[in-house]
């Protein structure tokens, strides 16, 4: 399977990367070589294998709900870049 | 106080019962060590002196009073992967270079209760991805065998520490083979747990149905120690298993008469070093002396474990990687002009090119239209890998084989080459798809290098690993093999 320098640039956007233009023929070509490994898969008969998520297969644990934790608003918010008044603070996203 | 450098952290703990040294002592030894030749190794990337020194005062008071446990007083050192309350966790990414976390991960606080010293934090691939420590934004640490080589990866460092003798224990996680590859590559032991026997709280996420923390050390009785202060449900956790934790140790005891030890021949396979295949065969025929029985095993899907991995990992990396966004923590990009900016530059800047890597294969195979092909084939291919070791352990109670396909490589020998370097965990990736306990012990030298023996155990029985690897140190000298180290003396 051959994968383009523009569909490479369309994952990037999802993943939210910016990849360089000089960069972009090596990050296409080892991706290539990725998913053209990866494709082995193609040949293990999976019919009505149910896929595995968790290795144990576990149910997801629920907690009573009760408050357990405190106020740590000002210790979790320490290693932030930018912050006031309790808020996270980000480039203006409304004009 | 040269004879410490080497001692085992159950040899240590009987100097420091019997008062002929104290924690303190131990501890400037360490931190001496670590000072004099750590700038060839490159394998400690925060040093906690002082933290260190009163966290050995308290030791010594406990011991005096008489409420000494079995690691009171014995130094560690921890990946950079598990948060520490104020004190910079990094996992060795420029994304987390300013870090301080405001709390500590659970595996840090049960050691912190049993006493432990933490010395500081090892390098390590960066966010645990690659396996050979090359991938750290500080730079790669080197192998003390013979530092034109790598250590392994991804705990790298702190499998390069314990060889180098800078401390008798360290924590490690393993993800696809992260605790097993760099024990092998260094020359030391190295246990990665059942998934969900360790708690994951606090550790840095990198694949959350694959990561699990264990013990790096120098003998089997060390890694028995410590597993059973680091292990135990945690609420915090959703994945915490259940289950009892036996005294480790005391489960050391016994002999390995009539063991089943199982040979999957997809283990010896054409991309196995034909010496370091030799160093596996003589390992196997102790385990065979001290009374094991040797059966062959069929481990057929070994190979698609790669491709499974290479999937799973790097989907689940991609949505645990999503945080960092330059919001909450971590790098934030200069002047950003909006909020994708900001996003993507933060991003782009802040991870390295393996990370990067690895985040797009997975955003690929979780995006729309490839998700069947990709994310959840692999999930299936995982149900029968793990099938398969199912029906393996029912003709055997452990199985043994090499922890990696050659010994260390040296640096840059695989930087260019992903696909070279995901081979490194052909025999240890299967082991975490399937959630199986893993360990990577001591098997002697091949051109001066160390080898490592994999065995791996079902489901919960990490007794019967450590039991079979107790033996076989009982009977060799392998974990006691040492590298001679150049440089300053300390």
């Amino acid at each position: 399977m051959t994968v383009t320098p523009a569909d490479v640039v369309q994952v990037a956007q999802l993943a939210r990367l910016r990849i360089h233009e000089t960069a972009l023929n090596d990050v296409t070509d080892r991706f290539g070589r990725i998913l053209d490994m990866v494709a082995e898969l193609q040949k293990v008969d999976t019919a009505g294998v149910e896929p595995m998520s968790n290795p144990h297969d576990m149910e997801q644990r629920l907690r009573p709900d009760q408050v357990t934790e405190t106020d740590e608003r000002a210790a979790l918010q320490a290693p932030a870049p930018a912050t006031e008044n309790g808020y996270f603070l980000v480039p203006r996203v409304i004009d | 106080m040269t004879t410490l450098d080497f001692a085992t952290a159950a040899e240590l703990a009987t100097l420091l019962d019997a008062g002929s040294i104290s924690a303190r002592e131990l501890t400037q030894d360490c931190l001496a060590r670590i000072k004099a030749h750590d700038q060839q190794l490159n394998s400690v990337i925060t040093l906690c002196e002082e933290q260190a020194l009163a966290a050995a005062d308290a030791a010594d008071q406990r011991r005096a009073a008489g409420a000494a446990g079995p690691l009171t007083g014995i130094p560690l050192l921890h990946k950079d992967i598990f948060c520490t309350n104020g004190i910079r966790t990094s996992c060795s990414s420029k994304m987390l270079d300013n870090f301080v976390p405001p709390y500590d991960a659970t595996v840090v606080k049960k050691l912190e209760l049993a006493g432990t010293v933490t010395l500081g934090k090892t390098n390590m691939d960066e966010f645990a991805m690659g396996s050979s420590n090359e991938t750290s934004f500080y730079g790669p640490t080197r192998n003390p065998w013979d530092t034109d080589r790598v250590p392994g990866g991804s705990s790298g460092g702190s499998a390069a520490a314990i060889a180098a003798g800078f401390a008798p224990l360290s924590t490690g996680t393993d993800t696809g083979g992260s605790i097993r590859q760099p024990a092998a590559l260094c020359g030391i032991t190295g246990l990665k747990p059942t998934y969900g026997r360790v708690s994951r709280l606090g550790i840095i996420a990198f694949a959350s149905s694959l990561d699990q923390a264990g013990p790096m050390t120098r003998s089997v009785e060390d890694a028995a120690m410590m597993l059973t202060a680091m292990c135990g449900l945690d609420l915090g956790d959703s994945t915490s298993a259940d289950v009892p934790v036996p005294d480790f140790t005391a489960g050391l005891a016994g002999d390995i008469k009539g063991l089943r030890i199982g040979i999957p021949k997809q283990y010896f396979s054409q991309e196995l070093n034909t010496s370091v295949a030799e160093k596996i065969h003589a390992a196997l025929a102790d385990l065979e002396a001290e009374g094991a029985v040797l059966v062959d095993i069929d481990l057929p899907h070994t190979h698609q474990g790669i491709a499974t991995y290479y999937v799973i990992a790097p989907a689940e990396a991609s949505a645990n990687l999503s945080r960092y966004d330059g919001v909450r923590f971590g790098h934030r990009c200069e002047d950003p002009e909006d909020l994708i900016d900001l996003y993507e530059r933060s991003r782009s800047e802040g991870f390295g090119e393996e990370v990067q890597r690895r985040i797009l294969v997975g955003t690929y195979a979780l995006s729309a239209g490839f998700y069947d092909a990709y994310f959840k084939k692999a999930q299936q291919v995982r149900r029968i890998i793990s099938e398969d070791f199912k029906r393996a352990f029912e003709h055997c109670d452990i199985i043994a084989g090499p922890s990696a396909p050659d010994v260390a490589f040296k640096l840059g020998d695989k930087a260019a080459d992903p696909l070279a370097m995901y081979m490194e965990d052909v025999y240890t990736l299967s082991v975490n798809l399937a959630g199986l306990p893993g360990m990577s012990i001591p098997a002697g030298l091949v051109n001066g290098l160390p080898v490592g023996l994999q065995l791996i155990g079902r489901a919960f029985d990490e007794q019967t690993l450590l039991r079979a690897g107790h033996v076989f140190q009982q009977r060799t000298d392998h974990h006691k093999n040492r590298p001679v180290l150049t440089g300053g003396i300390a």
